[in-house]
């Protein structure tokens, strides 16, 4: 495909109207993005309540857990809006007729981008709602820190999300299977749920790698009030930015792969349960 | 004996043509599945595109619309060159094609509506008028296209072919699921078209009648080849075949062999 300057903004409408059409006509999908979430909230809540009950600190679990556990979360949420809105199209079978009109690479990774941007965010604001309904979550707790903390984990998911549709690209529908835990393998070194301190060193330096690493380990520091350095946010940022060239770059080479050698049309032909 | 050499086109207009093939191959590997074959389809006019399973049709569509591409050769679709300007290419083309069908988990209203952002459909509302009445969709207007049959499908498919009135379009087996009475005017709908807005129609089938009633011209596509072209009424009696159907069965079922692919002396 050839490059063009300036994205047309149409075409990158119409892969999202095409989304909410679908989530309009369908409580099948529109019933998972708040389901999940809330369930999410509801059992990390009452564990961390448990927690506090339990350690008689002054540790504030609430922001430092059940916080990380939505920024997670929201993350996880923005991967899966991207490869869901691309596995619409694999599903339907509708790669042949989506790539024979005008719309470029670019505008097409745009489209599913905002469709991810748009449901991520309605999964987002149910789980702010019910953190702070039920267990008195207050975003205050982490200032005005907390919109970069959402933009690097916003870039993060939009990379992985990038990545995982290039890999179902290349190797097909059956490696659906192996996209979906993608952040439940990276979850680990990702230090959710506990300072990077806590891991062996070596993979420290692993975790160094991942911008969401430097979110939850802010986050952590805000909460116990001892601010945040801004290089390390500037630093997660970048990661992020980085994270998200290579992903289109890898996206980019896939999809020149698969003109190449046929697959967009096999995977038109292809009868995928 | 040698193969007779394809005859030159004869353009409709003195437009320049709308859809220019010039050399087009397609290796996958060690195969060539499309051996340098070059062709042109002139503005008014449908070409037949013929051929066996396996023959070269459907490579041949796909890198016409841009989603194979081409080892080596060039297309021009309305004089822009597909590989080098491909969005810009493509604005002024459409396809339809029974292996393509459109989102079943969309209204046709919703998959017309997206595929005209797509295309770039300035006047919507008008075209979707349109294209409905052509092909007698209106009462699906709001249906899920996974709930209509496989005809009205079809149907469907070809309205979203039409809706940016493209200049090249390019129909793989278009009345493959259809009835005779809907495939008839599905066929009178598609010459008016071509006619109308002055567009070249690239049309493969395997129902010979149809060939022949609807194209001006046939390429006969066998093992990536065009191996002959002409007017799909004059070309039986030239060959000495009773009907299209029998010279199409004569040509693509003979095995290659070097130089002599077919045995059909024109008469």
């Amino acid at each position: 495909m050839e490059r063009q300057a300036i994205m047309n903004p149409a075409r990158v409408a119409a892969i999202l109207l095409r989304q909410l059409y679908l989530y309009r006509g369908s409580a099948a999908r529109v019933v998972p993005l708040f389901a999940w979430v809330t369930i999410d909230m509801v059992l990390w809540g009452f564990m961390t309540k448990f927690l506090g009950a339990l350690a008689h600190t002054a540790y504030r679990f609430v922001p430092a857990l059940l916080g990380a556990v939505l920024f997670w979360d929201f993350m996880t949420r923005v991967m899966q809006g991207v490869t869901t809105a691309f596995f619409e199209d694999v599903w339907s079978r509708n790669f042949l007729n989506i790539f024979a009109t005008p719309i470029t690479m670019s505008e097409y990774i745009a489209g599913l981008l905002l469709s991810s941007l748009v449901t991520s965010l309605v999964g987002l604001g149910v789980m702010i709602a019910v953190a702070g309904a039920a267990f008195g979550l207050s975003f205050a707790a982490y200032g005005v820190i907390a919109l970069p903390f959402v933009l690097v984990l916003l870039l993060s998911g939009m990379a992985l999300g990038i990545t995982a549709i290039a890999i179902v690209l290349r190797f097909g529908p059956a490696a659906e299977w192996f996209i979906w835990p993608i952040p439940a393998l990276l979850s680990p070194f990702a230090c959710v749920y506990y300072p990077l301190s806590t891991l062996p060193v070596r993979l420290q330096w692993f975790a160094r790698l991942l911008p969401p690493t430097y979110v939850f380990e802010g986050l952590r520091a805000v909460v116990a009030g001892h601010g945040l350095e801004g290089s390390l946010l500037g630093a997660a940022l970048l990661l992020a930015g980085a994270y998200i060239l290579l992903a289109y770059g890898i996206f980019a080479r896939v999809f020149r792969h698969a003109l190449q050698s046929g697959l967009i049309t096999r995977y038109s032909a292809e009868t995928v349960s | 004996m040698t193969l007779p050499r394809p005859l030159a086109p004869q353009p409709l207009s003195a437009d320049p043509p709308v859809l220019r093939v010039e050399n087009l191959r397609k290796h996958y590997g060690q195969v060539e599945a499309i051996k340098g074959i070059s062709f042109q389809v002139f503005p008014g006019e449908i070409v037949g595109l013929l051929g066996v399973n396996g023959a070269g049709k459907t490579t041949t569509i796909s890198m016409l619309l841009g989603v194979l591409e081409p080892t080596s050769g060039s297309i021009e679709l309305s004089s822009v060159n597909l590989l080098r300007h491909r969005s810009q290419a493509l604005a002024g083309t459409n396809f339809a094609a029974v292996y393509a069908p459109l989102p079943g988990n969309l209204t046709v209203y919703q998959n017309l509506r997206v595929f005209a952002l797509l295309y770039g459909v300035q006047d919507f509302a008008a075209r979707l008028q349109s294209v409905l009445n052509a092909f007698d969709l209106h009462r699906f207007r709001d249906a899920k296209c996974g709930v209509l049959s496989s005809g009205e499908q079809t149907r469907v498919g070809l309205a979203k072919a039409m809706l940016n009135r493209p200049r090249v379009l390019l129909l793989d087996e278009p009345t493959a699921s259809i009835d005779p009475a809907s495939a008839r005017e599905i066929r009178t709908t598609i010459r008016r078209f071509a006619a109308q807005a002055h567009s070249g129609v690239l049309w493969t089938s395997h129902n010979m009648y149809e060939v022949e009633e609807v194209c001006s011209r046939v390429l006969f596509l066998s093992q990536g080849e065009i191996v002959l072209e002409g007017d799909p009424r004059k070309l039986p009696s030239e060959y000495g075949k009773p009907t299209l159907e029998d010279l199409f069965i004569h040509v693509t079922s003979q095995p290659p062999d070097g130089e002599q692919r077919w045995s059909v002396k024109p008469s």
